[in-house]
């Protein structure tokens, strides 16, 4: 048989994904399926609170270094100097830390929200902010659904502050330099899909230490930054009402509505005026 | 007054940029000292950044320039597209004598809130990036609305030249900008109509930091329907003020036409403002409102849809059944009341509401959202002063025959 039956079964299910997601995405195109992400792995059952990224990333984009420490019942939320934070939380299981940056979701809101394509999602993955285009009206940090984009507000040429994934060390084949400076190994950068394998394996070769999920995996339609840890994520600070649906979907319908109204209103109204004139004019003939 | 015997266009200018009326007046002064405290601001926000003048928050990003003065303040410039439509489109004559003034105050709305949009924004001088398409962010829904905003004023201005050539004796462009009119009406309309309602899809995605009582997919539809008596309250108050204010300048016709075209609005405004209240209802039940009703948040949405909505469309249904102008009135200001508590409502008050922290403006910017207000009114009253707005079109602009060609 020219068809084994693994390929038969293989073709049967690369079909079957395609249908699903043609249904699904019915405007990508091929081309843009085939884009894999880059992503980063923040694994938190392995993280010290060392905040050697924080001072790596403050150093490298030239930003005040970090005065305070991860507290417990402090949240350090990332602001316009400072990218990415470490916090401690108190948890079932004692002290647990976690990373606070830019998600980099598959789907962004901020960039859908943006007017000028200043906040734009890179076919490599990262969520960057361009200077050259931003008009500076703060629609990014309205939408994002993680409040990440941060203003400069107090300075006469402001500027959008967030984690940028190291855009231009990744052009360059680097990793972002938080993963450089990593001593512990709790971060992790690669492909978005081994990513999620790897964070897999990881569940499953150590089922007790882990929750057994990966944040980031589905939540606001998936997220470049994922993240694993020992405890249910509402203990260390997340939220789990931001839903599975990615964001921009949000405005899809509303969107959608534009060009019919564009069209079909004005239509209607011309025919309404005349039906109207028509009858005026009519009526002293009959008379 | 016969406007053929002024002999050129420049000293025409110049005789009518002179005030007319008294200049020290209470209004005046206060206007003036906002106005130049404005200034000053400005020229501090300008050189320290935003953060110096405005109360800065990276949880809520948006001040009160733009939440007031663009988010609400467009909402009352919604009279214009449904006086036009009354008139233009349903062929409602009665109505003929407030389009003018309506138009006017829209043009002038769309103008200085456009503008307070601009003194919010971060980097203004970036403003044009998303006009001469160098990077169109289609998927945006601010970008429609900046779009619709920039066309809209375009239209407004052609519905208002009329005015403009008249004042001016521009007897043949008159006539070229009269014979537009319909067109652009009816693009205008369906402008506003997407314009209302993405003001309102500007804070679909921000669904995790609204109250769930207040935000709704539904959002865009509520934003729509409201602006119509938004807009019309409005109306009524501007009718009713400038009739006091504007004497000199109104015609008999017009002063005559008033009763029967306030009931008129007061009708309107009362059904549209039950169909609003059925909306909000059934978003309430489909979102499961009943769980929240329970709560201070929930109380307070009490007061905004039973106190600023309920009551004010029983007082509009009342003042026409009983041919009471002074109900209108009333019920027209709780409305306009209304549309602000629930405008900010959403992009100030519950916006973040977990944060358990009232969010207030700084005294600077309510300074400024007040100068950019008084200018607003001042330029009003130098083009009522001048123009036929409220007054008959000089002898030579009315063709009752051809008006109706035109505009019927």
């Amino acid at each position: 048989m020219g068809l084994k039956r693994r390929n038969f079964l293989k073709t049967l299910g690369a079909v079957g994904s395609t249908l699903t997601v043609g249904k699904s995405f019915g405007a990508t195109s091929k081309k843009e399926e085939d884009i894999e992400f880059y992503g980063i792995l923040y694994d938190s059952t392995l993280c010290m609170g060392c905040q050697s990224c924080e001072f790596a990333c403050a150093e490298h984009y030239g930003l005040p270094n970090p005065e305070d420490m991860p507290e417990q019942g402090v949240v350090r939320k990332p602001n316009e100097s400072r990218r990415l934070t470490i916090n401690a939380f108190n948890t079932s299981k004692g002290e647990q830390y976690m990373r606070m940056a830019c998600n980099h979701c598959n789907s962004p809101a901020c960039a859908s929200a943006c007017l000028t394509k200043a906040m734009i999602k890179t076919d490599e993955g990262p969520v960057i902010w361009r200077e050259e285009k931003c008009m500076g009206c703060r629609s990014c940090i309205i939408s994002c659904p993680f409040d990440m984009p941060k203003f400069e507000y107090d300075s006469p040429n402001p500027k959008i502050q967030k984690c940028r994934m190291c855009f231009e060390l990744l052009k360059e084949g680097k990793k972002p330099v938080c993963i450089e400076n990593c001593p512990a190994d709790a971060l992790l950068f690669g492909k978005r899909r081994d990513l999620l394998e790897i964070a897999r394996a990881r569940i499953y070769a150590d089922p007790e230490n882990y929750n057994h999920e990966i944040y980031g995996e589905h939540d606001v339609g998936g997220t470049g930054v994922l993240y694993l840890a020992s405890v249910p994520f509402e203990e260390l600070g997340f939220r789990k009402d931001l839903g599975k649906v990615s964001y921009p979907e949000l405005n899809k319908t509303f969107l959608y509505s534009v060009p019919a109204v564009l069209i079909l209103w004005p239509a209607f109204l011309l025919g309404l005026r005349n039906s109207r004139v028509k009858e005026n004019e009519t009526k002293p003939i009959k008379e | 007054m016969n406007r053929e015997q002024h002999t050129g266009f420049i000293p025409f200018i110049k005789r009518e940029l002179k005030p007319k009326g008294k200049i020290v007046t209470p209004f005046n002064i206060i206007a003036a000292i906002t106005i130049f405290a404005a200034i000053i601001i400005l020229v501090i926000r300008f050189t320290n950044g935003l953060g110096s003048v405005v109360h800065a928050s990276q949880e809520r990003p948006w001040g009160f320039w733009i939440n007031f003065n663009v988010i609400t303040g467009v909402a009352f410039a919604g009279g214009a597209f449904v006086v036009t439509f009354m008139v233009y489109i349903m062929g409602m004559e009665k109505y003929r004598p407030i389009v003018r003034a309506t138009i006017l105050y829209a043009l002038l709305a769309y103008m200085f809130y456009a503008g307070a949009l601009l003194l919010d924004l971060g980097r203004p001088w970036k403003v044009i990036n998303p006009i001469i398409g160098n990077s169109f962010g289609l998927s945006s829904v601010l970008f429609l609305v900046a779009w619709h905003f920039i066309l809209y004023m375009g239209s407004l201005f052609i519905e208002f030249s009329p005015t403009i050539t008249e004042w001016a004796t521009l007897k043949r462009p008159r006539k070229f900008v009269a014979s537009l009119t319909l067109a652009v009406v009816i693009f205008g309309i369906a402008l506003s109509t997407l314009h209302q309602s993405g003001l309102g899809a500007l804070f679909l995605m921000a669904k995790p930091k609204i109250h769930p009582l207040w935000y709704s997919e539904f959002i865009p539809i509520l934003f729509f329907i409201s602006s119509i008596f938004a807009g019309l309250s409005l109306v009524i108050i501007l009718e009713t003020i400038g009739r006091r204010v504007f004497k000199k300048e109104m015609s008999a016709t017009h002063k005559n036409s008033h009763s029967n075209i306030m009931i008129g609005l007061a009708r309107i405004c009362s059904i549209t403002m039950f169909v609003y209240l059925f909306m909000v209802i059934l978003v309430f039940l489909h979102n499961k409102g009943l769980n929240y009703i329970n709560s201070p948040w929930g109380y307070w949405y009490l007061v905004e849809v039973i106190g600023f909505v309920l009551i004010p469309c029983l007082i509009f249904l009342f003042g026409f059944k009983r041919l009471n102008l002074n109900l209108v009135r009333i019920a027209a200001g709780i409305s306009i009341i209304g549309i602000i508590l629930n405008r900010l409502n959403i992009s100030t008050f519950t916006y973040q509401w977990y944060e358990n922290t009232i969010h207030f403006p700084t005294w600077m910017e309510i300074v400024v959202s007040a100068a950019v207000i008084f200018v607003q009114i001042l330029v009003f009253r130098w083009i009522v002063r001048r123009m036929p707005v409220y007054n008959e079109p000089p002898g030579w602009a009315i063709d009752v025959k051809k008006e109706q060609i035109i505009y019927n």
